[in-house]
């Protein structure tokens, strides 16, 4: 397949773009912020997702989705960042839609119809330290009558207060460090002893620090297999990561993008401070840093459509990569905005915001980094 | 397609299968395993000159040129395939030409039928080997600035003048040369020439680089005749060839560097750094180094697959190979730091069997011209933030 957007594609993406950003802009965002909204993002832009088939792009069209593949669904992310839009699409229409398609199952038939509708909203709840380590999933969940019993917390939970269903990685068997003895649960949010306690983040979205304190539920709630859980978390973290990747890159565009036109206005010393070389290669080295995470980003989600051995590779290449050129952007865009890159009024400074709470959502850049290290064999 | 493109694809396998012998995929020792081509060739073993023919027979030196002209006449997605399944099996390249790389894309351009046919079949079939006139000592970035002077004599120009930096200017049989014509108008007063490196007043001096290596030149031409039909373009207007010229020339040199070597920095290392307990390398300042490295690798592999896709569609913006060149040497000249780190003493060696006579030590400081060759990184970023991203200024 080469390595561009195929007519399909690009169509996709010339509805997309000006539906996002006519009904989501910065200014969407910041209005959620000042009115300190409590869900995070907005019902009635979610409900549209939905009507647009956004919501189901990766559910199959058997379960009344758009049964598309991670390229399309991270044309939709790319949007999303260049809008800083406050959504739970990743979370629920990527991470969570992968996981239930690879498990399949009855859990699979209920929710993949839900998540495609709009109609349902879920958390991924997998990391339980400030460092993205998955496979230390200690979270417990002993047998209990034909069920379980679960009993653990979990951080940095997106939209886990609002959540209709949690997607909750707990241990099984094994010890903490192994993949093996983990298992994968659909535990309602209302069950009880769970609590969710919601915390502002920096990009004023909400992350949930969650308690389980002996929440029961029945063998229905396993998504795969008991202690075999690895299989189902691992197509979402590879989704979760290519996602966000696709996510950032709009980020990073977007900062790009504001700080090139800004170089093109601001006057100082009599001319446009984009004619000055100290500028002019700064900018260009940030776009072929930026052209090269596109890249990336692209062939990782090509090879997971393609079900390829060697996505998993291209996906943390992809997530560090994206997270070193977009950090790149935001830094590069405050500095060159000067002063006013600085104040809350202009938007460059939601992207710095942005890009960081992304840059640390399913691993940041050195998590990743070493990653394709341990890939490597080394 | 996608059909015929698999059963083209086992095609290509079985054909590589009988016809790349073993030799030749194996990555090769210095840089003399390289095949130029040319009137003064020779074939250091049987099996370069088995594989040299056996891919010239096919016209796979030059794939996807048109049949009429030496190549293939493979398709964009059929040449990928090729190049893929040669990648796949480590096949070394079977021809190495300046003719192919630069002189070809333009000829195809700007080439009259006559010299497509008669130039082209011949860099196809490795008869002719070419070199680069562009710069002078006095014109290196700023290469519009060049003097050496076509005086027009009727049926002949008389050119004199003198290059530098010509790449295996006393290897070449054929040089293509910009020529400044008319010395009123600084851009359209230069011509796109090609003549014979034996033409009388010719002559080449070597240049020893910091790698012990000299195969550069500064060539000297002293009252040399060219006839008039030499010229590919329109005489005055070389500058619109030499300038579509060097986009290939870009593309070539980004991709030598990123395509190059694909095996992780520090797999390749895992032997001499040594691991620890944990199975990492261990030196971990190092290893972090090197996986960071690897990241950029990998992506930029992903881009130049990409910028391939795109520029073989036209769908690439024209000034992308800037930013390929840019990104792609960069890339290469930290690699080879980081080789230089990770073989430790080793790696010091000039002189020993062990060492391929310093081929690493040696390589190691020709990487150092990939950011100056074919237009300094400095000057792809100027191209870069005035052509894609419209910066204002000069
Ligand atoms: C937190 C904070 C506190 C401040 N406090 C004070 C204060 O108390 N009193 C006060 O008077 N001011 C204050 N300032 C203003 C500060 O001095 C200016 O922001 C600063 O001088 C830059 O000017 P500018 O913001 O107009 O940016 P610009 O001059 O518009 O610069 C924009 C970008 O262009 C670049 N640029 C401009 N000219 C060139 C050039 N010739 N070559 C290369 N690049 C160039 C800049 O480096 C920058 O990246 C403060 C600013 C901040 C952020
Ligand atoms: C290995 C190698 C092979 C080569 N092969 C050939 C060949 O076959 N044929 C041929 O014709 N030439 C060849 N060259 C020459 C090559 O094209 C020139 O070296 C190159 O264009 C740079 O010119 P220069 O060396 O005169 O450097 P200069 O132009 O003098 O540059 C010196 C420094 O100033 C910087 N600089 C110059 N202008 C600007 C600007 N506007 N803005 C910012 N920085 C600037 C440069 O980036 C550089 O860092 C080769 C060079 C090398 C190293």
């Amino acid at each position: 397949m080469p390595l561009y957007h195929s007519e399909d594609q690009a169509m996709l993406k010339d509805s997309v773009a000006p539906f996002i950003a006519d009904a989501a802009p910065v200014s969407h965002l910041r209005k959620l912020r000042d009115s300190k909204d409590e869900t995070g993002f907005s019902r009635d832009l979610w409900k549209q997702f939905a009507e647009m088939g956004f919501s189901g792009v990766l559910v199959p069209e058997d379960k009344g989705g758009l049964g598309l593949g991670h390229a399309e669904a991270g044309i939709i992310l790319e949007e999303i960042g260049r809008n800083l839009t406050p959504s739970p699409f990743l979370a629920t229409s990527v991470a969570a839609a992968s996981a239930l398609k690879a498990a399949g199952g009855a859990v699979a038939d209920e929710w993949l119809p839900r998540i495609a509708a709009g109609d349902a909203i879920i958390a991924p709840a997998i990391d339980e330290s400030a460092r993205h380590r998955p496979e230390r999933t200690a979270l417990k969940a002993e047998r209990s009558g034909n069920g379980f019993k679960l009993s653990g917390t979990k951080t940095f939970v997106i939209s886990g207060h609002v959540a209709d269903m949690l997607l909750v990685a707990a241990r099984t068997a094994g010890a903490p460090g192994e993949t093996d003895g983990l298992t994968l649960f659909a535990v309602p949010r209302d069950a009880a002893g769970l609590t969710a306690d919601p915390r502002r983040l920096v990009d004023s979205s909400l992350a949930s620090k969650l308690t389980l304190d002996g929440v029961e539920v029945t063998a229905d709630a396993v998504i795969g297999e008991v202690d075999g859980g690895w299989s189902a978390m691992a197509p979402l973290l590879a989704a979760a990561r290519a996602g966000a990747s696709a996510e950032l890159l709009g980020v990073g565009q977007g900062a790009m993008d504001m700080t090139m036109t800004y170089l093109k206005q601001r006057k100082q010393f009599g001319q446009l401070i984009g004619e000055f070389q100290a500028l002019q290669h700064r900018a260009a080295h940030l776009y072929s840093e930026m052209e090269i995470a596109r890249a990336t980003v692209m062939k990782a989600q090509q090879l997971l459509d393609e079900g390829n051995e060697g996505a998993e590779l291209m996906v943390s290449v992809a997530k560090a990569k994206a997270g070193a050129a977009t950090n790149l952007a935001v830094r590069e865009g405050v500095q060159m905005h000067g002063g006013i890159g600085m104040t809350d009024e202009y938007d460059i400074g939601l992207y710095t915001k942005r890009d960081r709470a992304l840059a640390e959502f399913m691993g940041d850049v050195s998590y990743h980094t070493d990653r394709v290290a341990r890939l490597n064999g080394y | 397609m996608s059909e015929n493109l698999e059963a083209f694809r086992s095609e290509i396998r079985a054909w590589l299968e009988a016809n790349c012998p073993a030799e030749m995929r194996e990555p090769m020792k210095s840089e003399d395993d390289t095949y130029w081509g040319g009137r003064k060739a020779v074939f250091k073993s049987e099996a370069q000159k088995a594989w040299f023919e056996a891919c010239r027979d096919k016209g796979y030196t030059v794939p996807d040129w048109p049949k009429a002209y030496g190549g293939a006449g493979l398709s964009a997605a059929e040449t990928k395939v090729l190049r893929e399944e040669m990648a796949r099996i480590n096949a070394r390249s079977p021809l190495s030409s300046f003719g192919i790389w630069m002189l070809g894309p333009a000829l195809l351009q700007f080439g009259t039928e006559d010299q497509k046919v008669h130039y082209l079949n011949q860099i196809a079939r490795g008869e002719i080997r070419w070199c680069q006139g562009y710069s002078e000592p006095g014109s290196g970035s700023d290469l519009v600035s060049l003097q050496t002077f076509g005086e027009d004599k009727g049926d002949h120009w008389v050119v004199n003048g003198q290059k530098i930096w010509t790449s295996y200017a006393d290897k070449a049989d054929w040089i293509f040369c910009l020529v400044r014509t008319d010395k009123t108008n600084k851009y359209q007063g230069i011509t796109f020439m090609l003549f014979d490196m034996e033409s009388p007043g010719v002559s080449t001096k070597p240049i020893l680089l910091i790698s012990g290596n000299s195969p550069f030149c500064e060539t000297f031409f002293d009252n040399v005749k060219v006839p008039k039909d030499q010229f590919v373009g329109t005489v005055n207007r070389g500058w619109d060839v030499a300038k579509y010229l060097l986009g290939h020339e870009r593309e070539m040199i980004s991709a030598g560097g990123a395509g190059a070597d694909m095996v992780s920095a520090g797999a390749l290392y895992a032997k001499s750094l040594g691991k620890n307990a944990n199975g990492e390398l261990d030196d971990p300042i190092l290893r972090a180094k090197m996986a960071e490295f690897d990241v950029d690798v990998f992506a930029f592999r992903a881009m130049g697959e990409r910028f391939m896709d795109m520029w073989k569609t036209g769908r690439a913006h024209p000034a992308s190979s800037n930013m390929m060149k840019y990104s792609g040497t960069e890339l290469n000249k930290r690699r080879y730091e980081l080789v230089m780190s990770g073989s430790g003493s080793e790696g010091l060696e000039w002189e020993s069997d062990e060492s391929r006579n310093g081929a690493s030590a040696r390589t190691w400081l020709r990487t150092k011209a990939n950011s100056i060759e074919g237009g300094t990184s400095e000057v792809m970023l100027n191209v870069i933030s005035k052509r894609i991203l419209e910066l204002p200024g000069g």
